[in-house]
């Protein structure tokens, strides 16, 4: 389980992520949702070690993160963040291979093999695995890195808006992926997510967030509610149920 | 063809111009005298070269730029600097100028104790940010290089041509009684660096995705700009400043091979560099007739090819 207690960050005398608090379980989704500049990449960036913080901590298993060897965190906690633009090409099977360099440190054994194949198998790119990853569509190229944080076997996921300019069949295919990798391979996976419908129907718990504070948190019925989210978006909701998801309508 | 044999065909011909440097024209009489003049001279430009092959090669990864070497850092510069201000302060005959290991490890020292000063005043802030790191180096060169010309001034001509000619090591000048102090210190430094290879690869997927994966980006920056620093500044002492040579050598190296892999283009970096170094020699020798210097001839190719860089990548 990761606890994040009481964590901050100030930009410019600017208070980007106050006082944060959150919980995440293994075997769940949970997503972070609220508005443009509410802190919910900061969050995530903190709560694995990729930007600093300025006070609270994180407890990852029981230990503090800053106490945790960056190595061997990396075999517990993958993280992907959006915009991953490389100064070099590579092809995907050499991306998803990267997925292994905390277990192999760049020697693949047969196991990262076989672990790196089934990565491939399990998001359907098998047959684009020599294509270099300029050569594929947007949605492709975020199912690949998936794959390389899926290499990484790791309890803990985040991901950082994988659905950022995706259309909707990739989007539902990544969605579909994420809750299987809670709910089957029972890690903790958890993403910035900006359409709250997908959040509402794929996730267990949601997090929202508002000028860097958490304004609500816990699981999907009691944050998806149209009082609580019109607070949160400044923005007239309507909560339908269907086919027992709850779907938000903000159309004014 | 695969990148194997590509590196098996380069080291085919350092090989082949290895030996042609050293046995053109031996005999049974003179071989004695010639062999103890060519291999040290021959070792200084194959480990130099190989240095900052390897410097500039990972340098480039840890800046995510292909146009960056170490010399914008102003290491040339300064050590042009180190060795006016010697001669200024403590005149052309002190031992501190005359004495080649006295005077090597005072430049070596110099250059790398700037390293570690920008480094640290780069660590010890806020916001860490390369790009400020190099402006930083590259403002640091520029005065560097006012203060040696402006210093070269105020010496009599006589002074300063000894300056010139006693310590400005070139390829056609290079410091020979330095060869085997230098030699494992340029041994190690590649070794090092090539040892970090794996987690340099990792390096090229960007910080994030690297520090995700493992790896201590921070560490691994201050490690590689101490190695690279190192290696320029005893490459430098060795043979003298050339400044854009680095720049040429990894180009050549990820255009002719295909892989990403550090452990690939490091090794194709090092050997081009000993190709390009030992036959930009023999034609400086046999077709300029030493009317030019190698310095200069990289310099006017290396510089051509960092336009063509600069012009390619607007128009991309």
């Amino acid at each position: 389980m990761i606890q994040v207690n009481q964590l901050s960050k100030c930009y410019q005398g600017k208070k980007v992520v106050d006082g944060a608090q959150a919980q995440f379980e293994r075997g769940k989704v949970t997503a972070i949702i609220g508005p443009n500049g509410a802190g919910k990449s900061t969050l995530l960036a903190m709560a694995a070690r990729l930007t600093s913080r300025d006070s609270g901590n994180v407890i990852i298993d029981g230990k503090e993160i800053a106490q945790w060897n960056t190595g061997q965190l990396a075999k517990r906690l993958a993280v992907l963040r959006q915009a991953n633009s490389f100064a070099m090409r590579f092809t995907v099977q050499e991306l998803v291979a990267f997925g292994r360099f905390p277990y192999s440190k760049g020697r693949l054994t047969d196991r990262d093999n076989q672990v790196i194949h089934s990565a491939l198998a399990y998001l359907d790119l098998v047959e684009l695995k020599d294509k270099y990853l300029d050569e594929l569509s947007g949605g492709q190229r975020q199912m690949a890195f998936i794959a390389m944080v899926l290499a990484q076997d790791t309890d803990y996921v985040y991901l950082d808006e994988p659905l950022n300019n995706l259309d909707i069949k990739h989007s539902l295919q990544i969605m579909q992926v994420i809750q299987k990798m809670a709910h089957e391979m029972q890690k903790a996976v958890v993403i910035v997510i900006h359409d709250i419908n997908f959040a509402s129907c794929y996730c267990d718990t949601i997090l929202a967030l508002k000028h860097g504070k958490v304004v609500a948190s816990g699981a999907v019925d009691e944050v998806i509610q149209g009082p609580v989210l019109s607070s949160i978006y400044e923005t007239p909701f309507e909560i339908l149920t269907v086919k027992g998801k709850r779907i938000c309508s903000y159309m004014v | 063809m695969p990148d194997s044999a590509r590196l098996l065909v380069l080291l085919a011909f350092s090989l082949g111009l290895v030996i042609l440097t050293v046995a053109l024209g031996l005999t049974a009489d003179n071989y004695a005298y010639f062999l103890s003049k060519r291999i040290p001279r021959l070792l200084a430009i194959i480990l130099a070269g190989v240095a900052i092959a390897q410097a500039s090669f990972v340098f480039q990864t840890i800046t995510q730029n292909r146009i960056l070497t170490p010399s914008i850092m102003g290491f040339d510069a300064l050590y042009v600097t180190t060795q006016v201000l010697l001669v200024l302060m403590f005149g052309s005959l002190s031992h501190l100028v005359v004495n080649p290991y006295i005077n090597f490890v005072i430049a070596t020292t110099s250059m790398v104790a700037f390293a570690v000063i920008l480094y640290r005043f780069y660590f010890n802030r806020p916001h860490r940010n390369l790009i400020t790191l190099l402006l930083v180096g590259l403002v640091f060169g520029q005065l560097f290089a006012s203060i040696s010309s402006f210093l070269s001034l105020l010496m009599d001509p006589t002074t300063f041509a000894m300056v010139q000619a006693k310590l400005f090591a070139s390829f056609n000048n290079v410091q020979t009684d330095l060869v085997y102090l230098c030699s494992p210190v340029l041994i190690g430094v590649s070794l090092l660096l090539f040892r970090l290879h794996p987690s340099l690869d990792v390096l090229l997927l960007d910080q994030d995705n690297a520090t995700s994966l493992g790896v201590d980006v921070a560490k691994l920056t201050h490690q590689i700009f101490i190695l690279s620093a190192i290696a320029i500044a005893v490459a430098t002492a060795l043979v003298g400043p050339i400044m854009f040579f680095g720049l040429l050598v990894t180009n050549l190296s990820r255009a002719l091979l295909q892989s990403y892999q550090h452990k690939v283009q490091l090794q194709g970096s090092a050997l081009i560099a000993i190709c390009s170094l030992l036959a930009g020699q023999w034609i400086v020798e046999n077709v300029f007739t030493f009317a030019t210097t190698l310095s200069v001839l990289f310099n006017l190719l290396g510089g051509s090819y960092f336009i063509y860089l600069l012009i390619r990548n607007r128009v991309a």
